[in-house]
């Protein structure tokens, strides 16, 4: 381990902090110190102990043993409020508005501008959205309610409240999860003018580029501990791959070759006005196509009209030549489509039920008898998809919500897959999930297009589209621009159609498509 | 946003990657949109229960004249006065996604508290008497806060307890006692009579209750923290929001509301035994329902509540005017509470959808 180059004193230190849950060390003797000016990366796969090390930064996890230490005094932080008051700010994974509330609301709750008598100056909170939206270089109304809004744009909500309190530390757990490239760009233009105020930057992401493109230092953990601490300059992507999973990882995408057959999915015309329009196209056994673009392309819009969660306007959807009705999951499962949605928290899993149960959802009329489910054989089901896809939970029957999200994705995927579907869509498979992982969903994706499944991709991740998909859909504002081949396809091609920019626009625009992602915004 | 209908090619041009951020005009009229439709949701609710209200009052006094008479539409607001104040401390509750089944027995205990204090010390100044009985509201506020936010019990099963707990301590005390108007100092019975510009006295209660608690909810930090727990009760513990300790606050508020009404319950009636305000509880739901406050929290407003404590109260006096069998009452209240829900779904659902189009459109 390499001395740190970055000079001054750490403006937080964590020291030999530990934190357990029940039998599970989810923190052991962990140590971070993080230097006002200086971006500091934390990678490592899910379940290392990343979010529990932000619990404890963010005061919702007091540790166990072991002392946090801000500008050189001890800090006790003992809720929330304590670390807001100590200048922490937190970003987390999965934005936490309040619905009802209106935007500016959410951004000041509790730290509202006051006038006389200490009530709320709703003018002067309106105007000071305004101005954070303006440095965001974001246009969201302050008065609309927080309901409703995609989840890049939550997630931009939530920035901009950490932006609001002027925080001395800004922790961001994988603040770049649900963004799409230009606005992955924008949040880091902030974050470096940020870093240039002197502010201490805590950054979590599992996109490597976006790791080595905004951060001074990096910190691999594994299993709760601390692997490494070197500055980035000094390392590079198979360094660090290694390093997380403790083993070298062969091949992220292990992209059978395949022979595909006829068309079971084929979709018609379909229409949803305003969102997207006359999207046509074929998914054929065996063959994994990747539907590509940015975020509020209309992607998730599409995959979700064709599994009947949305209605359409016109158009026609065909499974096997038959038509499916509109707007009727159940008659799009019975045809053997499934769909792994792209809120896992929100569509996929039921959080407070156990592992098992959310593994069998799908299934409880195939394994009930007379009417009603056993536990036992519920469990046998679920321990069959558990182990074949290797879902790390300390016991079937803790609640999904106690897992990492990995392990979550997993579960999600065992639930579609243990229906034998047709044709699989998933919609952003592997976000949010760490590298070990996500090798193992895409080798199952492989495996499942090679056992003549038709596998429907949504990523917003270009590498995962390149590597994966037989044939690669652009969607760029609604419509089905273009289509690639796999052996057309590179980066270049996908980013024009999906931007509809020219070549040299493309560049500097792409975000965390390109290597470097580090163009000003 | 314009949007060619032309087949798309790569090669198009200047078409913006940023979808946002590009036609300033248009966005900035499409983000006021958004704001229209949230505050179009406020007025639709409030309005469509004044509407109700006005429609109620204008058929029944066609029928029956007197029914506007000075002295009817004094009863009327007579009536609705210690609904309002409980509809007032049941919204503050019921914001935060909690209930508060026990203030028909606060009630009821402060009414006959009320009444012992007067037969104890007939000299007890009224201001002091109404002090008694909040400050009675409080303690049984206390116990049902505590609960609550420190025990963590659910406040539907922690307040329907203490509905029977309250009630019980009530009947042990009054011991089948009944106290009657006579034994009420007259300046204590002046409170439930008179009047100031016209307007009863008991109604100014509810009017200053109704302005403080809108007043509060609105413009104050921890009256907005209310709507953020409701909302989000997780989020609102990341937001660093004390969640138990305002929890507690709005039992001890609904407490001493109801202490508050149970005084003036006394003043109204003077006869009191220990089964006043027995059963009110579900009428104030009811009439919080039927105002426009979300059962599930975060939204809806005091006034809405008052509107919908009113409309009961005036549904109540209406339908023996329009000579309609009492039997119907409850049915109305029960199809009214049920319309108010339908539309609060529909108004949540196309509002969702709206402003859905709205960013399609726009961003």
């Amino acid at each position: 381990m390499s001395e740190l180059h970055e000079s001054g004193p750490a403006l937080l230190a964590v020291s030999g902090v530990s934190k357990s849950f029940g039998a599970v060390h989810a923190l052991v003797d962990m140590d971070l110190e993080l230097r006002a000016g200086v971006v500091h990366s934390l990678v490592g796969e899910n379940g290392a102990g990343k979010s529990t090390l932000v619990k404890i930064l963010a005061g919702v996890h007091v540790p166990d043993t072991g002392t946090l230490t801000l500008a050189g005094r001890p800090v006790v932080l003992s809720g929330p409020a304590d670390a807001r008051a100590a200048g922490i700010a937190v970003i987390y994974q999965e934005p936490t508005l309040f619905p009802d509330l209106s935007v500016a609301e959410n951004i000041f709750i509790g730290r509202q501008p006051l006038r006389s008598l200490r009530r709320i100056d709703a003018a002067q909170m309106r105007r000071r959205t305004e101005d954070l939206f303006g440095r965001l270089g974001v246009r969201l109304d302050p008065d609309r309610p927080a309901r409703g809004l995609s989840i890049a744009d939550q997630q931009l909500v939530e920035i901009a409240k950490a932006l609001s309190f002027d925080a001395r530390v800004l922790v961001m757990d994988e603040p770049t999860a649900a963004l799409s490239g230009v606005e992955v760009e924008r949040l880091f233009a902030v974050v470096r003018s940020l870093r240039q105020a002197g502010v201490a930057i805590l950054f979590i992401s599992h996109r490597f580029d976006e790791v080595f493109a905004l951060s001074q230092q990096i910190t691999v953990m594994r299993d709760g501990r601390k692997v490494s601490t070197d500055p980035a300059s000094e390392l590079d992507v198979p360094t660090l791959v290694r390093r997380m999973v403790g083993r070298e990882v062969a091949d992220l995408f292990p992209k059978q070759d395949t022979e595909s057959g006829d068309a079971v999915l084929q979709v018609r015309g379909l229409t949803r006005r305003g969102v997207f329009e006359q999207v046509s196209f074929d998914v054929r056994r065996g063959e994994i196509v990747a539907l590509a673009g940015l975020v509020g392309a209309g992607r998730s819009e599409v995959v979700r009209a064709i599994f009947g969660v949305d209605r359409y306007d016109e158009g026609e959807v065909l499974v096997d030549g038959k038509s499916l009705p509109r707007g009727r999951p159940a008659a799009a499962m019975a045809a053997g489509l499934a769909l792994v949605p792209e809120d896992r928290r929100q569509q996929g899993l039921v959080m407070e039920l156990s592992v098992e149960r959310n593994a069998t959802l799908t299934r409880r009329w195939a394994l009930a008898r007379l009417g009603l489910l056993r536990r036992r054989t519920e469990r046998r089901a679920a321990q069959t998809w558990a182990q074949r896809l290797q879902v790390k939970a300390g016991r079937l029957s803790d609640a999904v919500s106690t897992l990492s999200g990995g392990n979550q994705q997993k579960v999600v995927l065992a639930k579609w897959l243990s229906t034998s579907p047709k044709v699989l869509i998933v919609d952003e498979p592997t976000r949010g999930i760490d590298v070990a992982t996500k090798a193992e969903v895409h080798r199952l994706m492989s495996e499942l297009a090679g056992a003549g499944v038709a596998v429907l991709m949504v990523s917003s991740e270009l590498p995962e589209v390149l590597g994966m998909a037989d044939r690669i859909l652009v969607m760029h504002e609604g419509r089905l621009v273009r289509e690639i081949p796999r052996h057309q396809a590179d980066e270049e091609s996908v980013m024009l159609a999906a931007t509809g920019h020219a070549a040299r626009e493309a560049e500097t625009g792409a975000g965390p498509w390109t290597g470097e992602g580090g163009g000003t915004a | 946003m314009t949007r060619t209908t032309e087949p798309s090619t790569v090669e198009r041009g200047h078409e913006p990657a940023d979808r946002r951020g590009n036609e300033p005009g248009e966005l900035a009229s499409a983000g006021q949109a958004g704001a229209r439709l949230v505050r179009r949701r406020f007025v639709v609710r409030e309005l469509g229960i004044a509407i109700a209200l006005l429609a109620l009052v204008g058929v029944t006094a066609a029928r029956n004249s007197d029914f506007l008479s000075v002295q009817s539409i004094k009863d009327l607001l007579l009536g609705a006065t210690i609904l309002v104040v409980l509809a007032v401390g049941q919204t503050i509750v019921v914001i935060t996604r909690n209930i508060d089944l026990s203030v028909g027995s606060i009630l009821g205990l402060s009414a006959f508290a009320t009444g012992k204090l007067f037969l104890a010390l007939p000299d007890t100044p009224v201001v002091l008497a109404i002090l008694a009985g909040v400050g009675l509201g409080v303690l049984c506020g206390i116990v049902n806060g505590g609960l609550i936010a420190v025990a963590r019990v659910p406040a539907l099963v922690v307040t329907l307890g203490t509905l029977y707990v309250f009630r019980g301590i009530d009947f042990s005390w009054a011991a089948g006692q009944q106290i009657n108007a006579a034994d009420m100092p007259r300046s204590f019975k002046n409170l439930g009579t008179q009047t100031v510009l016209g307007v009863p006295v008991l109604a100014l209660f509810a009017v200053v209750v109704l302005l403080a608690a809108g007043f509060y909810l609105r413009s104050y930090r921890s009256g907005r923290d209310l709507y953020a727990i409701g909302s989000d009760p997780q989020a609102a513990r990341l937001a660093g929001i004390p969640v138990g300790r305002r929890v507690f606050g709005v039992f001890v508020a609904s407490g001493a509301l109801a202490g508050l009404a149970g005084v003036l319950y006394a003043a109204r009636f003077g006869t009191l035994d220990a089964n006043a305000g027995t059963g009110m509880e579900l009428n104030v739901v009811a009439a919080v329902v039927v105002g426009g406050v979300a059962i599930f929290g975060g939204s809806g407003s005091v006034y809405g509540a008052a509107l919908g404590a009113l409309l009961l109260t005036t549904i109540g006096s209406a339908l023996p005017v329009l000579r309609i069998d009492p039997f119907w009452q409850q049915a109305v209240v029960g199809a009214l509470i049920l319309a108010a829900i339908g539309l609060d779904r529909a108004l949540t659902f196309r509002m969702a959808h709206r402003l859905t189009e709205v960013d399609a459109r726009g961003a």
